[in-house]
């Protein structure tokens, strides 16, 4: 099944076609209407014009998170202001988010890919849509909700949060798609068994889960807990939101990215160059359609490889791995971006805490942990319990405020945290994936 | 009037009070009175042994953190209501009892209470004022 059956099935040679005219105008956009892209053009020695074939893409510099935040907030933005109908943003290293914007047609082309994306994930008109991704800032709610609503389907924007209602709901309004974090829809599951709730009796058949990793053995935990068929989708906000790329229900294996609107390209992190079909690296994306805030080779920092096998389904859009991690050491927990930088800023802030900590991320049941650990040195300690049990609620405060991530201060004795030579090792990730 | 505590940090991990005694135990040094007080994820203990500045440097020198407080001993006759009495005149008085702990002497029979105030000054003054016995710390670092 096809939400736009014309662009899903386009023949590869057609497809390229249409996507080097797109990538011809939209540098010719960007070049003329923003000032970085002008100036890092210009260090590259490239003008617009230059760009003769998709394969000159490659020639063209990339651009990464610290472009966005150097041009904070709307500094890359390629439209006037009037013209931005929506903005959401993502949480970055200093605290200040990433922003983006959309125009009126973005946030069309927006929902109609997420509603191709629905549809590969096996949903149709008629389906409620049960939308437990956050809403707000956060681009999951309601880019998911756009596209629930462009396919004609009733969505429920239940948002995230109130697990008993979530429940309540899904069994009361008879919801048959469930969109959320996949460690929330175990979560769920959970909740669901300690009320007696059957998830078996529910109508739900299919799940879309996204905004953080998630593995196959997951998959085969939650299709079984949950009874559906759960379906991977990759996104990010720079990019668009939710619905760059999804799995089809026919193969699951590999995730379609909407190559008529993005230009995929696998590089390797350390040296830039493309690697050869198949083999693993990092992420690079190019929006040829984009009008707010059109990317040139956005660095996403995701580890994955790209296939253009023929896939089963019939869609002709290279599919791209299941992500298998990041190039660089953001943390996604509970669907929240951490940076380890932006705890040791909050912990820095902290008087008389050292930066010497240690971040242990688990998964306790089916949700992410995340627990501080702080050294207590001469001037941090009290021989008062209440001085430092009040240190540890204030450690968990400021991180909770500032990046909206729950965690547990766990003061530690001086010296306990390994050091290591050279770059310190600030994350211990547990999770199995 | 005022004794000299050592307070050190302990992570509620296995082996960790073992050490500290060890330690002062191989400095030569003796726990005259001892209280640990305890969360679910560390613990603080203190001390009051017959050589403040080294045991506070012999576990330094074992990467412990350690700090030094001022608490107020109070001797009391063991009996029924010793106690109350001290805790009512400080009451009065608005002083703040931030912890405390006890111990009977060896000789003598009187119970010593160890407190530790949000104002000492003040409540050295109180209780002198109410005619409760105060120790010098240099009694309890010999005893």
């Amino acid at each position: 099944m096809f939400y736009n059956e014309e662009f899903e099935t386009l023949p590869r040679q057609v497809l390229a076609a249409l996507q080097l005219k797109r990538l011809q105008a939209i540098l010719e956009r960007v070049h003329s209407n923003v000032q970085f892209y002008r100036e890092s053009f210009g260090m590259a020695g490239i003008r617009p014009g230059d760009i003769k074939s998709l394969d000159d893409l490659q020639r063209l510099p990339f651009t990464t998170k610290q472009n966005m935040r150097d041009s904070y907030p709307y500094g890359l933005f390629a439209v006037p202001m009037e013209e931005i109908v929506r903005i959401h943003a993502s949480s970055g290293t200093t605290g200040k988010p990433t922003v983006v914007g959309y125009t009126q047609k973005d946030i069309e082309i927006w929902s109609e890919l997420m509603a191709r994306s629905f549809v590969s994930a096996g949903a149709h008109k008629g389906d409620i849509i049960h939308n437990a991704y956050g809403y707000g800032l956060f681009t999951g709610g309601l880019g998911a909700h756009y596209g629930a609503e462009r396919l004609g389907a009733s969505v429920i924007p239940i948002s995230g949060g109130n697990t008993a209602r979530q429940i309540m709901i899904m069994q009361d309004f008879g919801s048959t798609v469930l969109t959320c974090t996949p460690s929330y829809s175990l979560f769920m599951a959970e909740e669901a068994k300690a009320e007696g709730v059957d998830f078996k009796k529910l109508k739900l058949r299919v799940g879309i889960f996204g905004a953080e990793p998630w593995s196959e053995a997951m998959r085969d935990e939650i299709e079984e807990k949950l009874n559906l068929s759960a379906i991977d989708i990759y996104g990010l906000s720079e990019i668009m939101g939710p619905g760059v790329a999804i799995e089809c229900i026919e193969a699951k294996k590999g995730l379609h990215i909407w190559e008529d609107h993005f230009i995929p390209e696998i590089i390797n992190p350390e040296t830039g160059q493309l690697v050869a079909e198949g083999e693993s690296g990092e992420l690079v994306i190019t929006t040829i359609t984009k009008q707010g805030i059109p990317l040139i080779r956005y660095r996403t920092r995701d580890i994955t490889s790209i296939s253009y096998e023929p896939c089963l389904c019939g869609r002709t859009h290279a599919r791209i791995a299941r992500m298998s991690g990041r190039s660089d050491d953001m943390l996604i927990i509970r669907g929240v971006n951490v940076f380890p930088s932006q705890i040791e800023s909050i912990l820095i802030g902290i008087e008389g805490v050292e930066p010497h900590y240690l971040l242990v991320v688990d998964r306790a049941g089916n949700l992410d942990t995340l627990e501080v650990q702080v050294e207590v040195d001469e001037q941090l300690f009290s021989d008062e319990i209440k001085v430092l049990q009040k240190l540890s609620k204030r450690i968990e405060k400021e991180i909770k405020d500032m990046l909206g991530v729950t965690c547990t201060a766990k003061l530690v004795e001086p010296k306990s945290i390994p050091r290591s030579e050279g770059k310190a090792r600030r994350v211990i990730d547990k999770r199995k994936l | 009037m005022k004794v000299e505590q050592i307070s050190i940090f302990i992570e509620n991990k296995s082996g960790r009070l073992a050490k500290v005694t060890r330690i002062l135990g191989d400095a030569n040094i003796n726990i005259r009175v001892l209280s640990l007080a305890d969360t679910s994820d560390f613990g603080i203990l203190r001390l009051i042994v017959d050589d403040v500045e080294k045991a506070k440097s012999v576990l330094k020198e074992n990467g412990f953190t350690v700090n030094k407080t001022e608490v107020v001993a109070v001797e009391v006759p063991d009996r029924p209501g010793g106690l109350s009495n001290i805790l009512q005149s400080l009451d009065n008085n608005q002083i703040n009892v931030e912890y405390m702990y006890a111990f009977v002497e060896r000789y003598g029979g009187n119970a010593v209470i160890i407190f530790r105030f949000d104002d000492t000054d003040k409540a050295i003054k109180t209780l002198l004022g109410g005619a409760f016995n105060v120790l010098e710390g240099q009694r309890l670092y010999s005893m």
